[in-house]
């Protein structure tokens, strides 16, 4: 039977919201197929704005993966303003896809990338536009599969109680194992209904069906156990791991937004996974190992991306993509196939003691110069210490001073304010190490103009991390440590004008940190605060602080825990976590040793990266059978057959 | 003649003209959406699109004032200056492949002129109404005609701007009732020539409602159907 959309009747209310383009799809690469030619129909939520959602890496990837395969329907949803969903509510409109606008509860399965913690709330609206019961235990066989992916999903727990299913790990091939698995129960006649399907997704071992364990809690509240409710379960569930990125060579066409969005180039993930071991930082840790892409591939979906899209920009995509094995070779080779056509490379993420002379050259070389951005993450040496960011301060002088001789005129320096051992001294170190770095630029450059825009905002533990048991730093301490911070930044009339001053507020720090690190019953808190109003929580404008912890107060009344327990409380050894039952291979004594070595009182540890020195055995490719992949491959990229994909400026 | 904004050699550009279309969907789109759509197609479409000198190098393309968002039209107008010579056809062909549906290049001729507002001095819109029957329609249409001014305001990026829609209606008449309303509509077709600050079409149905309240707030449906030079039968072709 087919779907009907819904566009005609969400199509008057159009000019009356703010920007109505963003939910009339149609973009180039977009992909409408007949509801009745599929079979497996899944709908992709990206809990967020479109404007935030469409340029996600993830979901593009799904999105190609899924509808490259026959029988297999792929739609993308997001998250729509309030202005749109009063609108909706009152006339009935349910949550649509934009590709189709089809309702949302007429999929097979409803996959949400949860990149931050802080679009659960987005996800509870979006399920109730679409009629779906916002409790998994409330729905019924016709209601889709609601199913959490992302980074945040590696602590599911506290939107367990709103998800079927989730999958840790890398998408590609779990979507695909989930199609098979969907096909078969539907060709089967859906045999033993919903659990049915449910736990033939739980027999995989790397699916994670939230109602098929039990959680008991101590009487002081700690978690005793999780345990499987029935047999055919595993007691914990593995994440995936894509091996040979080569050999999955996505997006290779990406949507091409109409609406203006937050990045507007076409991205290629260079490598997967990080190994630097920086102890805040989860990506780093759920992501191992090492995968590069080579540079071969690289180049050729660079340009089909390209010639796919019409972009002028590449983003070189990873966690730290200057150190991919052969990122000279792919800048170098890459702003030589593109010369003379405006096409501009950026390397969105790159560490500081791996930029070099080399990469100013080329990404300044073609188009626009993008900005530069470094994480030194501590303003001292003793804190880079603690959080295993080995980042001298002559690899910051260095490295500026090649970007500024360079010709760029301002740097953006990121920092975190509230690590563990944190004091002001440290806060106020990163004031001095922004002089510096400015004084270091007028000097190379004998130019004034010089600036640098100091980020800050607060730390965060992060499940599955060695900070997993710290204590998060109290939010006045935080806005503490900022204010002396800023004071001392402005208080210089010498670089008063040259150093810009970002930082964000403690408060919506601690609520991500409570659905970080929270466990089921957080999920009332969620649904107290989201019948409260709260939405878009990850926007200023948006984020009410007293009605998150309203929300504690009446959903964690009666409970021996509060917001306080679940933040600012260091956990010990022996607690178990609430996600210990979900494996990302990390070895538990592995992340405690580290722990206890940041923080051992005759100064931290170093951690060397697993790719240059011998493996330090945080268990990640014994227990998930991969290893690491990399370079160098010694391929160089051919100039010549490149360039006449573009168009040229005519020289 | 233009210089290369890399070694100072003169380059001969080929300018071009396009009529493209806003339809369906894509009529709310911005004039910046369709900037940036247009500025892809011409990459998508492998166009040797000229770019401008200097630090930051844009694709040469201009556009004469977009409808608004949300407004569809059959007569947008951009100038283009390409770095050699491509068939206007082939170009206008290579476009619709590379755009968005509902983003259409009607026409591509070769065309120097540019879009200086000398050579676009009015539009021709169509305004669908609904609840308002054409028998309704024609007296409050024919009281607007006969005002000397009809004063309206609009909040502008630029703050609240107070202009003469009569002054700017070089005609307006009703053409009769929207076959696809059931509840009973109206089409109104107008003439509006471009001022500063713009004149446009819900302007001048916010003077019609000035006139009588029957006239409802919001229309269903505006088109700007054609836009050129204001001639003695109406709006005449670029």
């Amino acid at each position: 039977m087919p779907v009907e959309s819904v566009f005609p009747q969400l199509e008057p209310m159009l000019p009356l919201v703010r920007k109505p383009v963003q939910y009339v799809g149609g973009e180039v690469n977009s992909t409408v197929k007949d509801w009745d030619d599929t079979d497996v129909r899944w709908a992709l939520l990206y809990p967020d704005a479109y404007e935030v959602g469409q340029p996600n890496q993830g979901v593009a990837i799904l999105y190609e993966v899924l509808n490259e395969q026959p029988g297999v329907l792929a739609e993308r949803t997001y998250s729509v303003w309030p202005d749109l969903e009063a609108k909706m509510r009152a006339a009935g409109v349910p949550q649509f896809t934009v590709d189709a606008h089809r309702p949302v509860g007429a999929f097979d399965v409803l996959g949400v990338s949860f990149s931050t913690e802080l679009g659960y709330t987005n996800l509870l609206t979006a399920l109730d536009l679409a009629g779906i019961p916002l409790l998994a235990a409330d729905r019924a066989i016709e209601h889709p599969i609601v199913l959490g992916g992302g980074h945040a999903s590696f602590n599911p727990e506290p939107i367990a109680d709103f998800l079927d299913a989730v999958v840790i790990g890398d998408g590609e091939e779990a979507v695909l194992t989930i199609t098979r698995i969907v096909r078969a129960w539907k060709a089967a006649g859906c045999p033993d209904g919903r659990d049915g399907l449910l736990l033939a997704f739980a027999a995989t071992g790397g699916v994670y069906v939230p109602r098929f364990y039990d959680v008991e809690y101590q009487p002081d509240g700690r978690i005793e156990r999780v345990v499987p409710n029935r047999p055919g379960v595993p007691a914990s569930v593995r994440k995936h791991t894509l091996l040979d990125l080569d050999a999955w060579p996505y997006p290779k066409a990406p949507v091409v937004p109409v609406a203006e969005t937050v990045h507007e180039r076409y991205s290629v993930e260079i490598f997967r996974g990080c190994t630097r071991g920086c102890r805040f930082c989860q990506a780093g840790m759920i992501t191992r190992p090492v995968r590069e892409r080579s540079i071969s591939t690289i180049g050729k979906m660079v340009e089909t991306g390209l010639r796919s899209t019409g972009f002028s920009e590449v983003g070189l995509l990873s966690l730290s993509s200057a150190d991919h094995s052969e990122i000279n070779e792919i800048a170098v080779d890459l702003a030589d196939c593109y010369e003379g056509s405006n096409v501009g490379l950026s390397l969105p993420s790159t560490r500081v003691d791996a930029f070099n002379i080399t990469l100013a050259d080329e990404l300044s070389r073609n188009g626009k110069r993008s900005g530069l951005t470094f994480a030194p993450e501590g303003g001292s040496e003793r804190m880079r210490k603690v959080i295993n960011k080995m980042v001298t301060e002559e690899d910051l002088i260095r490295t500026v001073t090649t970007a500024y001789s360079s010709g760029w005129r301002q740097v953006k320096l990121y920092f975190m304010c509230g690590l563990p051992t944190e004091t002001d001294e440290d806060v106020l170190a990163v004031a001095d190490l922004a002089k510096k770095v400015v004084a270091a630029g007028r000097a190379a450059t004998g130019r004034k103009d010089i600036r640098c825009t100091v980020s800050i905002g607060g730390f965060v533990p992060k499940p599955h991390t060695p900070f997993q048991w710290a204590a998060q730093c109290p939010a006045e301490v935080v806005d503490d440590r900022l204010h002396k911070l800023g004071a001392a930044l402005r208080g210089d009339r010498t670089y008063g004008k040259s150093v810009g001053f970002r930082y964000h507020e403690g408060t919506p720090s601690m609520i991500e940190g409570l659905l970080s690190r929270g466990d089921r019953r957080v999920g009332q808190v969620i649904l107290a605060a989201w019948r409260d109003g709260a939405r878009f929580d990850g926007w200023g404008e948006y984020f009410s602080f007293a009605r998150w912890t309203a929300a504690c107060a009446q959903a964690l009344a009666g409970t021996p825990v509060d917001l306080g327990w679940y933040t600012t409380r260091e956990r010990d050894y022996g607690e178990v976590l609430p996600w210990d039952h979900l494996d990302a291979g990390l070895d538990r004594d592995w992340l405690w040793e580290d722990w206890r070595s940041a923080v051992a009182p005759e100064g931290a540890g170093e951690v060397e990266d697993c790719r240059w020195t011998p493996c330090y055995e945080c268990g990640v490719c014994p227990a998930m059978g991969t290893e690491i992949q990399t370079g160098p491959t010694g391929d160089r990229l051919d100039g010549r057959r490149l360039l006449p994909v573009l168009a040229t400026n005519g020289r | 003649m233009s210089v290369d904004q890399n070694g100072g050699k003169p380059v001969t550009n080929t300018h071009l003209l396009v009529r493209y279309a806003k339809r369906g969907k894509m009529r709310f789109a911005s004039h910046l959406d369709v900037a940036r759509a247009f500025e892809r197609g011409v990459r998508r479409a492998g166009l040797p699109i000229a770019y401008s000198a200097g630090f930051t190098p844009h694709p040469k393309i201009s556009y004469a004032g977009g409808a608004p968002t949300g407004v569809a039209s059959e007569a947008e107008y951009l100038s283009l200056a390409l770095t050699s010579k491509v068939e206007a056809d082939a170009v206008r062909d290579r476009l619709n492949a590379a755009l968005p549906d509902g983003i259409d290049v009607i026409a591509v001729t070769e065309d120097s002129g540019g879009l200086p507002a000398s050579r676009l001095t009015a539009s021709e819109w169509r305004v669908v109404l609904s609840g308002l029957a054409p028998e309704s329609a024609v007296p409050i249409v024919q009281e607007f005609l006969a005002l000397t001014e009809a004063p309206v305001e609009r909040l502008t990026s630029k703050g609240m701007r107070r202009m003469d829609a009569r002054a700017a209606v070089a005609s307006l008449s009703v053409e009769g009732p929207d076959a696809s309303d059931d509840m009973g509509g109206t089409v109104l077709r107008m003439v509006v020539r471009h001022t500063a600050p713009a004149v446009r079409p819900d302007d001048v149905l916010n003077a019609l409602r000035d006139v009588s309240d029957v006239v409802p707030a919001e229309s269903k449906l505006i088109i700007r159907l054609e836009q050129g030079s204001l001639g003695e039968s109406g709006v005449v072709r670029l």
